[in-house]
């Protein structure tokens, strides 16, 4: 198996034209290949999520995680950038999509694109994913674990953002959604209500909801790690990637 | 979620970032994911400068066990110092 590639920060042109830091991981010797936006979690642009991005690009898909803090605290580390954009309640939608739309345009025109982009998020980002996938053309889209896609932040919560499931209409693509039934944020019957939405709307989509997991069950890094699930969720990823970004 | 109730405080004092010593001005307080920690959740704290940027920052992640400890101990000690000192 050739599962050689090359990782690298870049610029990339986001929201309103303005360049920002990018990491960007693509396979070596397998044109054509198929692009991912990978969109990090809440606590930032960190090694995690680029550990992720690599996995892609092993897996032969050119992916690329844009830094979404960058504005917040250019060049800081991760967790003090993170820490600034939590304070002042987290990415703005319309930021989001301009920089996964920007993200989405240069993987398209990368040498040995396929042409087809889908975008995956885990935690914030799972909501932030699926915002992507209403608001811009892709080829398909994962929600991992994303709160407040239904339901919006409990009072106190410094995250401004409301909930979006009226935007289930206007999904571009399939979605593939995996949760953790022991997950508060969100909660089962908000899966079960955006699934609802989105069978009303007409949607593709298929979810899975995993017992004995909770939020962050991917994170490798962390106690709420459930390798089960993790497991069979990346396979989950490559069966769907598979169907809609090759070939 | 990732994120919970902040309670966010002004201070004087002063903190050790990663480069040098510098004054703190602000500090937040919240329950959320650590970074760091080996826990589910924690009781966080970010003592801050934020006019001198993002980095100006000492971060704490503590066990919910801990703060209350910590929490306690800091009330003790003011309590018990001698008249006039504080």
């Amino acid at each position: 198996m050739n599962d050689a590639l090359i990782a690298e920060t870049i610029s990339i042109t986001g929201h309103g034209g303005e360049e920002i830091e990018a990491y960007l991981a693509r396979p070596i010797g397998r044109e054509p290949f198929g692009g991912v936006v990978v969109i990090h979690h809440m606590p930032g642009y960190d090694g995690g999520t680029k550990e992720i991005t690599r996995r892609f690009a092993a897996h032969g898909y050119a992916a690329l995680m844009p830094n979404l803090y960058h504005r917040d605290a250019p060049g800081a580390s991760p967790d003090d950038a993170a820490a600034t954009a939590r304070a002042k309640g987290g990415v703005p939608d319309e930021r989001l999509v301009g920089d996964v739309g920007g993200a989405a345009d240069h993987l398209r025109a990368l040498e040995g694109s396929n042409g087809k982009v889908g975008v995956i998020g885990y935690c914030s980002g799972g909501r932030q994913s699926f915002l992507a996938a209403v608001s811009l053309p892709f080829d398909a889209a994962v929600d991992c674990y994303g709160a407040f896609v239904v339901g919006t932040p409990p009072e106190g919560m410094p995250l401004k953002v409301g909930p979006i499931v009226h935007l289930a209409p206007n999904l571009s693509c399939p979605l593939l959604g995996l949760f953790g039934a022991d997950d508060q944020y969100p909660s089962p019957d908000q899966v079960a209500e955006l699934d609802k939405a989105l069978t009303e709307a007409g949607k593709p989509h298929e979810f899975h909801s995993y017992e004995g997991a909770g939020h962050a069950f991917f994170a490798t890094e962390r106690p709420s790690y459930r390798p089960e699930a993790a497991t069979d969720g990346w396979q989950k990823i490559w069966d769907f990637f598979g169907r809609y970004l090759t070939a | 979620m990732c994120t919970y109730l902040t309670e966010k405080i002004t201070v004087a004092g002063s903190g050790k970032g990663t480069a040098s010593w510098f004054s703190l001005t602000d500090a937040t307080v919240y329950l959320d994911h650590p970074q760091h920690a080996p826990a589910e959740h924690t009781l966080n704290i970010d003592f801050l400068n934020p006019a001198q940027g993002p980095s100006a920052r000492v971060a704490v992640e503590l066990t919910a066990e801990s703060a209350r400890a910590l929490a306690q101990a800091i009330e003790a000690t003011l309590e018990s110092a001698p008249p006039g000192l504080v």
